[in-house]
C-alpha cells in the first residue's frame, strides 16, 4: 500500500506580519491510499485549514505535504484537481449564484476533458439522490442539504482519487446521510478512494474512517484508531470528554 | 400554555419551469413557551415554514395561509415596515447559512456592536464589551481577534455561534433557529444550546428549533413536527421521538450510524408514495 496523503509539520497562519495568527501548529498525519481518515475536534481548532492548506487555498503554509507521490509547493495545476477534490463546509459559498446545476457539473466535466457530459450529469445527479428536476435549478432554488449534494457531485465529476469532505453531511438529514455515505463507501470499494473527512459527528466518522486525528486550538492533540475510539481508549483529557459527550447522547437514546 | 405564535394552513409555492412547486402545503401548528422541533428531510420545508413566518420568501415564491398570528396580530396584515419592526424586536431568525446573513465587508465586531446599539442606548465603548461578552458566551475562543476580523475568516461553526448571539441581542420573545449547531462540535454544541434553554425557560422565550439531527431534537425539545414533502406527518413529545409510529420517522431512525454499534452499510429509506398525499397532521399540542 502507499501513502496518499502525507503531511509533516504543517503549520498554517493567516493575517500578516504585524497581525499574525497561527491557525494550524505543526500536524502530522498520513493516511494510506484506500484508507479514510477522521478528523474531528473543537470547533475552529483548524480542520478546515488543514483541507484548505492540502488544496492549495492557504497561502501561508510551511512544512511537507505530499500527495500522491507529489512533493506540494505553492501552486496546483490541473493535474492535482484531477486527482484531488474537496467538498467545502459551506457548499453556498462553494456554488456561484448564476450557475445552475447543469452548468455547473457540465462545465467541470468539460475542463477535465471528458465527452459524454450529458450522461454524466445524469449519473452524477442520480448518485447523490437528485432527480432530473434538479438539473436546471440554481443555488437558490435549492434547500440547504440539496445544494450540499450538487457539491458533492462537482466533486465527483472528474472521478478523483484523493477526496476531502468537510463536513459533507451536515447539512443533509440522516436519510440522505445514510445514501450518500454509502454511496462514498461503494466508490471507495469500487476505485479505492482515499478520503480525510472532516466531521463533528463522531458516529459518522467512526462509521467511515479507520482512524482519526482530535484537533483543539489548532493542534492535534492525538491520532487514534476507530476501535480504540469506540473503545474509549484514550490518554487525552480533551478526547475523553469528546467521547463522553457523544457517548452520552446515545447512551441516552438506546436507552429508551 | 400560552401561545405565542399560531399558524392555519400555510403554503409556500414556486412557480417553476414545469408548473407550481409547493414546498409547504397546508400546515398549521402553534408555538407557546416551549422548544417545538422541526425535523424531515431534506427538501421537505422545514427552512420554507420558518422563513414564510417571518415573510421572508423571496419573489417569484408565494405564501397562503389562514392565518399567521403573533398573539392576536396576523402577520399577513401588516405592511412591510411594521413586519421589518417583528423582525427586528419580536421574531429573530438564525438562517442556516450563517456567514450569508452576515455583511462580507464589516466586521464581526462592528456587526455585533451596531445590532446592539439598535436595541440599547449604549456607548460604543459599552457596546462592545458587551460584544465580547457575547462572543464569550457562545464559547468564542478569542473574541477580541474575532471583533476585528470579517465573516470570511471564520470557521465555520464560529459563524454559526456570532449569528446566534447576534440573533439573540434583541431579546426575541420567539427565535425560529435553522439548523443552528450543525457545525458545532458537542462540548460547543451544548454551551450553545444551554443558551437557548435558559431563555425559554427563565425568560419565556418560544423557540422553533430547526435540525435534521434527531438525537439532539429528542433530548433538547419539547414537541417535535416531522415534515414530508411540505406537510406535517407526525406529531410527538420529543422525549417519545424514539417509539414514533410514522415508518417514515422509524425510517429516519433507523438510518443513523451509531458510535457504539458499528454496520457496514447503513439502512436507507424506502419512500412510500402515499406518504405525500396524506393530510398533514395538525401540530398544536
Ligand atoms: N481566511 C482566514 N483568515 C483569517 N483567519 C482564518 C481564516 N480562515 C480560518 N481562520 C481562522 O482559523 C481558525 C481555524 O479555522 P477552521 O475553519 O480551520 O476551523 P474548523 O476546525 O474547521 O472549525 P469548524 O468546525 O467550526 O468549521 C479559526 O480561528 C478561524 O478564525
Ligand atoms: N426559489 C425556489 N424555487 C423553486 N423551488 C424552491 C425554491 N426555494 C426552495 N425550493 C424548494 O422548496 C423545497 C423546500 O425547501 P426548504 O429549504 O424548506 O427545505 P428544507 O426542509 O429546509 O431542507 P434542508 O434540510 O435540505 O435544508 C425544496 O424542495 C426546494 O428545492
Ligand atoms: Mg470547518
Ligand atoms: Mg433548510
Amino acid at each position: 500500500m502507499s501513502t496518499a496523503i502525507d503531511i509533516k509539520g504543517l503549520n498554517v497562519y493567516f493575517g500578516d506580519s504585524h497581525n499574525l495568527f497561527h491557525a494550524v501548529k505543526s500536524a502530522t498525519f498520513a493516511v494510506e491510499s484506500g484508507a479514510s481518515f477522521g478528523l474531528v475536534g473543537e470547533s475552529g481548532s483548524g480542520k478546515s485549514t488543514i483541507l484548505k492548506a492540502i488544496t492549495g487555498l492557504a497561502p501561508y503554509w510551511e512544512g511537507e505535504m505530499t500527495v500522491a507521490g507529489q512533493p506540494l509547493g505553492a501552486k496546483r495545476d490541473r493535474a492535482f484537481y484531477k486527482t484531488v477534490q474537496m467538498v467545502f463546509q459551506d457548499p453556498y459559498a462553494s456554488l456561484h449564484p448564476r450557475q445552475s446545476v447543469d452548468q455547473v457539473l457540465s462545465e467541470t466535466l468539460r475542463l477535465h476533458g471528458f465527452k459524454d457530459i450529458n450522461d454524466r450529469v445524469d449519473q452524477l445527479l442520480k448518485d447523490v439522490g437528485l432527480g432530473p428536476a434538479f438539473r436546471f435549478r440554481y443555488p437558490h432554488q435549492l434547500s440547504g442539504g440539496q445544494r450540499q449534494r450538487v457539491a458533492i457531485a462537482r466533486a465527483l465529476a472528474p472521478n478523483p482519487k484523493i477526496l476531502l469532505l468537510d463536513e459533507p453531511t451536515s447539512a443533509l438529514d440522516v436519510s440522505v446521510q445514510a445514501e450518500i455515505l454509502n454511496l462514498l463507501k461503494d466508490l471507495q470499494a469500487e476505485h479505492d478512494l482515499t478520503y480525510v473527512m472532516v466531521s463533528h459527528d463522531l458516529a459518522v466518522v467512526a462509521h467511515m474512517c479507520d482512524a482519526a486525528a482530535v484537533m483543539r486550538n489548532g493542534e492535534i492533540v492525538e491520532i487514534l484508531s476507530i476501535e480504540d475510539m469506540r473503545a474509549g481508549k484514550t490518554a487525552h483529557d480533551y478526547t475523553m470528554q469528546l467521547l463522553n459527550a457523544s457517548a452520552n447522547r446515545v447512551a441516552t437514546v438506546a436507552a429508551d | 400554555m400560552s401561545t405565542l405564535l399560531d399558524i392555519e394552513n400555510l403554503w409556500v409555492k414556486f412557480p417553476t419551469r414545469s408548473g407550481m412547486f409547493d414546498a409547504v402545503r397546508g400546515v398549521s401548528f402553534s408555538l407557546g413557551k416551549e422548544r417545538l422541533g422541526i425535523v424531515g428531510e431534506s427538501g421537505s420545508g422545514k427552512s420554507m415554514t420558518g422563513r414564510a413566518i417571518l415573510r421572508l420568501i423571496r419573489k417569484p415564491g408565494i405564501v397562503e395561509a389562514g392565518h399567521i398570528n403573533l398573539h392576536e396580530t396576523n402577520l399577513l396584515d401588516l405592511s412591510e415596515r411594521d413586519m421589518r419592526k417583528v423582525r427586528g424586536e419580536k421574531i429573530s431568525m438564525v438562517m442556516q447559512d450563517p456567514k450569508f446573513s452576515l455583511n462580507p465587508v464589516v466586521t464581526v465586531g462592528d456587526q455585533i456592536i451596531e445590532a446592539y446599539r439598535l436595541h440599547a442606548k449604549a456607548s460604543r465603548a459599552e457596546a462592545r464589551m458587551k460584544a465580547i461578552e457575547m462572543l464569550e458566551a457562545v464559547s468564542i475562543r478569542d473574541p477580541e481577534r474575532v471583533m476585528k476580523a470579517y465573516p470570511h475568516e471564520m470557521s465555520g461553526g464560529m459563524g454559526q455561534r456570532i449569528m446566534i448571539a447576534m440573533m439573540l441581542i434583541p431579546n426575541p420573545e420567539i427565535l425560529i433557529a435553522d439548523e443552528p449547531t450543525s457545525a458545532l462540535d458537542v462540548s460547543v454544541q451544548g454551551q450553545v444550546l444551554s443558551i437557548m434553554d435558559k431563555l425559554v425557560r427563565e425568560r419565556g422565550m418560544g423557540l422553533i428549533f430547526i435540525s435534521h439531527d434527531l438525537n439532539l431534537v429528542s433530548q433538547f425539545c419539547d414537541r417535535v413536527l416531522i415534515m414530508y414533502a411540505g406537510r406535517i406527518i407526525e406529531v410527538c413529545d420529543a422525549d417519545k421521538l424514539h417509539e414514533a409510529q410514522h415508518p417514515y420517522t422509524q425510517g429516519l431512525l433507523g438510518s443513523l450510524p451509531r458510535f457504539d454499534q458499528p454496520k457496514a452499510r447503513l439502512q436507507v429509506l424506502d419512500r412510500d408514495p402515499q406518504w405525500r398525499d396524506a393530510a398533514s397532521v395538525e401540530g398544536r399540542p
